[in-house]
């Protein structure tokens, strides 16, 4: 069973179907208590890095999952925001992330006359780094992506895989049982769902 | 690298789809659900739903179907039609959708794309410019739910949107408005290079060949309606959309400038 945590930012209801679609059993965690007994997390999330960790902390959840996460060592997928946030800090905000990794939030930032939009905004490619579990090395599979801000790792080793726009950055992230992904899975069509299946399958040994 | 989005444009008019000619004349296609279940199997990049008669009967968005729509997709939807207040908003994005799009709402009342975006992001606030040619050249802002042209400059209301919040524009030209006949390059041209944020250009596609002249142009990504929708020179209605592999040929080198 994945919960899925509700701290009111983002679109619950998109992971949930995907996940039922994948076979999968999922539920919403919206409290301390339903993420205490948490089997396996994902943590979604859309906007900005303060509203976050506002609602996170203020509803004791943040708490909840650090205890879940950092001592129980439970399974956990952060999504854009929620992959974010699991880091130590943002560019957007001014409050501290969730600390779990050694890793920080910045702006895309591009040399002047380049004409690159921000947010990073559709369909991207991966270049995976190192085999692990949940990211294939496939050819033309696609995601997709829309985000203004992205995460720098301090230890390259936690970095699976990278995306290019305007240059590489960081676009999914893996520390033992914490994952972190910039792209949105369950809006990827079949390429995210193999994703989500992979995860929900998942044993960390 | 980043690929150059290729949206089908849905419209729906009491609860059926339709396609308008110039923004007139709206011949039915079909049944929404079993449209969006064929464009989801097609795996679009993202899905466009306009709900072109709520604004003008002053109606709510149908939440009901909305959250059907969202159930089907997995790929990004974004909603418009009738949307005017954040409650509004809050009730279409927790039933699954990822953006909402704005016209009437963003010349009424430009507070609301900021509550949006301040709670949602950017990303999920699209705001729609409709533009007409003048009589004496340049174009003009319509206003689609009277119908009538507005003495606005385009350029200084899409300033004022992204300003607000706006985090995409989805531009129109009502001229071209599904003719098939090509996109209004220069249009696309003069904004895009105006604008930060992307530009959703739409009106006029008639193949994959007037989508990517759209892009070279500076369009981020290109919405269509009549041409996902309707085949052959008697538009006979059928829903196609290409295959990655013809839209990646296509691109391929644009692509490349892009990324």
């Amino acid at each position: 069973m994945i919960s899925i945590v509700d701290y009111s930012v983002g679109n619950l209801n998109s992971v949930a179907n995907m996940i039922r679609h994948v076979g999968g059993e999922c539920c919403i965690a919206g409290d301390a208590d339903e993420i205490a007994s948490a089997e396996k997390l994902i943590l979604p999330g859309v906007g900005a890095f303060d509203r976050g960790m506002e609602a996170l902390r203020g509803s004791g959840i943040a708490e909840a999952l650090s205890m879940a996460v950092l001592e129980r060592k439970v399974p956990i997928l952060g999504i854009c925001l929620g992959m974010q946030l699991m880091t130590q800090r943002s560019e957007e905000g001014h409050l501290p992330g969730l600390g779990w990794l050694d890793a920080e939030v910045v702006k895309f930032c591009f040399p002047v006359g380049c004409k690159l939009k921000i947010p990073h905004m559709g369909w991207n490619t991966l270049s995976v780094v190192r085999d692990n579990p949940l990211i294939l090395p496939e050819e033309r599979q696609r995601f997709y992506f829309v985000h203004s801000y992205h995460v720098v790792c301090e230890n390259q080793e936690d970095v699976v895989a990278t995306c290019h726009y305007g240059y590489d950055f960081v676009a999914v992230f893996q520390r033992g049982n914490i994952w972190g992904g910039q792209f949105h899975p369950e809006k990827s069509h079949r390429f995210g769902m193999g994703v989500l299946r992979r995860f929900v399958e998942w044993m960390p040994c | 690298m980043l690929k150059h989005r290729i949206i089908p444009c849905l419209l729906l008019l009491n609860g059926g789809l339709v396609k308008t000619l110039r923004f007139k004349d709206p011949k039915y296609v079909g049944d929404p659900i079993n449209a969006i279940r064929i464009f989801n199997e097609k795996e679009v990049d993202e899905l466009m739903v306009l709900d072109i008669g709520a604004s003008k009967a002053r109606r709510e968005p149908d939440f009901e179907l909305i959250e059907q729509f969202a159930g089907e997709c997995f790929m990004p939807l974004c909603y418009g039609g009738g949307v005017r207040t954040f409650e509004q908003a809050r009730r279409l994005f927790a039933s699954g959708i990822e953006k909402v799009c704005l016209q009437t709402a963003a010349l009424e009342n430009r507070r609301l794309i900021t509550q949006i975006a301040e709670h949602y992001g950017s990303q999920a606030v699209v705001v729609s410019a409709d533009t007409k040619k003048a009589w004496f050249g340049g174009r003009k802002l319509y206003a689609s739910h009277t119908g009538k042209t507005l003495d606005i400059s385009v350029d200084d209301f899409l300033a004022r949107c992204v300003e607000a919040g706006a985090g995409e524009v989805l531009l129109n030209s009502v001229d071209r408005d599904g003719t098939m006949g090509g996109m209004d390059l220069d249009l696309i041209r003069e904004t895009a290079t105006k604008l930060s944020v992307p530009l959703v250009a739409v009106g006029g596609a008639g193949s994959l060949a007037d989508m990517k002249a759209a892009c070279d142009a500076g369009a981020s990504a290109v919405a269509a309606g009549a041409f996902f929708v309707f085949h052959g020179p008697h538009r006979a209605v059928l829903i196609t959309y290409p295959s990655y592999d013809e839209i990646e040929k296509f691109f391929g080198e644009a692509e490349a400038e892009y990324g």
